[in-house]
């Protein structure tokens, strides 16, 4: 399979870092190389929050993304800033609750989810981050899905275990949208 | 090998420093390190180590210098301007042949600078940081695993030589996450018949110090610390050499650089440029000899630095000026990108006589 190379943007609080997170237990789970780069300083403490996965089969070089093939936008910000930087043919799911109107580029594929909308549906309002990888594992098969529950077990610390069954949730949430 | 984790950079320094069995960690946190601080205050506690939080850099380097001469694996961290603090404790245990490991995960600078990565204390570094005639065994991951790595590296040739070593790491390095499999080999043990551990009945006192008023002795125990230099000048370069077989251009960059490089090259290559690259694994003792022996059938070399241009410099001493050597770098946080990498090699190509 080729390089992804996948950004995930939002707000800092809405789990970019923890979406990234879970994409590289599971990759790492299946073997595969992986890197995962956060945005850190201020951005943590309440402004954009970033974080950068590349998942490969040889070893990665840069890790940072600045021109994705997979762009998970969690807030319109985010948008506005990452789809100009999409490559051609790029994927990019977003938080249709949040984000109202894609942009005008027609060589990229949006895939609106309404996650924040599905999450507070579900009382899980939050885990929409989890809810737009769901989707993401579903368009784009980067990593296997029927690794989600041992991939959430070992990333779920065990005082939290009430968290890996409503994560669960999310991902299956996105991925049958 | 042990099963992989995922891990940060800063946190694979912690714990294989720990497996390094380093039971005392001096430290003051500062972004973009603060995380083996943290670790190191976890951890410690329930292996019976130390770990104490020092009111300021200062105190941290100068708490190491008493554990060393203690006889104990002791580490500090710290970024830029903290290491800037650390200078004065840094040269006393190097005048004082104690062993010592240092961390630095740069960001930009100088000054407070900002807390983007950097590697612009790469001059800092290779020339000892502080005053006098000094060197530290400086490594320079590029991989979590290499943190992991060079960590237990540095506490065994710093013990084998009684010279400090640092680790000269950057934002990225320490931030980023990638699997990593601890060393699970027990940690080498060095004799340490110089330690203050009480005179016992040893029939002399043992004395650590830096101080000497009697020149000709000063400069005899100069003489015999660079009697040591030059052994590990002899046997302790590392670099990595990456597609440089039948290179005609060579790249030479380390730590984030070189994985920027990496990419660049690959795509170089995919044009048909002839392009390699050396990644210097130690800064100093630097790989001259390999840097020398590519000057041989290289045309042209490219230092990618995240810094206004400090490494060049040891690139054109090691290839001893023979060939055109061009500067591609980001200073003050910034990384350069594949794409300016890329244009760096096609630049130097076109310029020497490219074989497109």
């Amino acid at each position: 399979m080729k390089t992804a190379n996948i950004l995930i943007a939002g707000f800092g609080g809405q789990g970019a870092l923890f979406a990234g997170k879970f994409l590289a237990y599971s990759a790492m789970l299946e073997g595969r190389e992986l890197s995962w780069l956060p945005s850190y300083g201020p951005e943590m403490r309440g402004g954009t929050a970033n974080c950068s996965v590349i998942i490969s089969d040889s070893p990665v070089g840069t890790p940072i993304v600045s021109h994705p093939d997979i762009l998970i936008a969690m807030n319109k910000p985010s948008f506005d800033k990452y789809v100009p930087e999409c490559v051609p043919g790029a994927k990019v799911i977003y938080d249709s609750t949040l984000i109202d109107s894609p942009c005008d580029r027609d060589d990229v594929e949006f895939i609106p989810v309404p996650a924040t909308e599905l999450a507070r549906g579900l009382n899980i309002a939050s885990l929409s981050n989890i809810i737009l990888v769901g989707k993401m594992l579903k368009e784009t098969g980067v990593i296997n899905y029927e690794n989600v529950p041992t991939v959430l077990s070992k990333l779920i610390p065990a005082k939290k275990a009430a968290m890996i069954e409503l994560n669960q949730l999310a991902v299956k949430t996105g991925y049958e949208y | 090998m042990a099963e992989k984790v995922l891990m940060k950079g800063n946190e694979a320094i912690a714990e294989a420093a720990i497996k390094a069995g380093c039971r005392h960690y001096f430290g003051y946190p500062i972004t973009p390190q603060t995380e083996i601080a943290a670790y190191m205050a976890k951890r410690m506690p329930k292996i019976g180590g130390c770990f104490l939080q020092a009111e300021s850099e200062i105190a941290a380097i100068n708490m190491i210098y008493g554990c060393s001469a203690a006889g104990k694996r002791c580490m500090t961290s710290s970024s830029s301007p903290g290491i800037s603090l650390k200078g004065e404790g840094i040269s006393y245990l190097a005048g004082s042949d104690l062993p010592a490991v240092i961390v630095n995960v740069q960001r930009g600078g100088p000054g407070l600078g900002g807390i983007q990565p950097s590697q612009s204390d790469y001059f800092q570094a290779t020339r000892g940081g502080g005053h006098g005639d000094y060197h530290l065994i400086v490594l320079a991951p590029a991989t979590v695993q290499e943190m992991a790595d060079m960590t237990g590296l540095a506490f065994d040739l710093s013990d084998k030589y009684r010279i400090p070593a640092m680790i000269l790491a950057d934002g990225t390095i320490g931030q980023m996450m990638e699997p990593v499999a601890m060393p699970e080999t027990e940690p080498t043990q060095y004799e340490k018949p110089y330690a203050l551990t009480g005179k016992g009945n040893r029939d002399h006192h043992n004395v650590i110090t830096s101080l000497s008023l009697a020149p000709e002795e000063l400069e005899q125990w100069n003489v015999s610390r660079y009697e040591r230099y030059a052994v590990v000048e002899a046997n302790e370069a590392r670099c990595e050499e990456f597609m440089m077989e039948d290179a005609e251009i060579c790249v030479v960059a380390f730590g984030i650089a070189s994985r920027v490089s990496r990419n660049a090259v690959r795509a170089a290559r995919e044009k048909g440029i002839k392009v390699g690259m050396i990644r210097p694994i130690t800064l100093w003792p630097f790989p001259k000899e390999a840097l020398n022996k590519a000057a041989d059938k290289c045309k042209a070399f490219i230092s990618v630095e995240l810094s206004m241009g400090q490494m060049i410099e040891d690139v054109k001493l090691s290839t001893e000026c023979r060939r055109p050597v061009s500067l591609c770098s980001r200073a003050g946080g910034m990384i350069p990108s594949p794409e300016e990498v890329l244009a760096a090699i096609e630049a130097a190509n076109e310029q020497n006589g490219g074989n497109r």
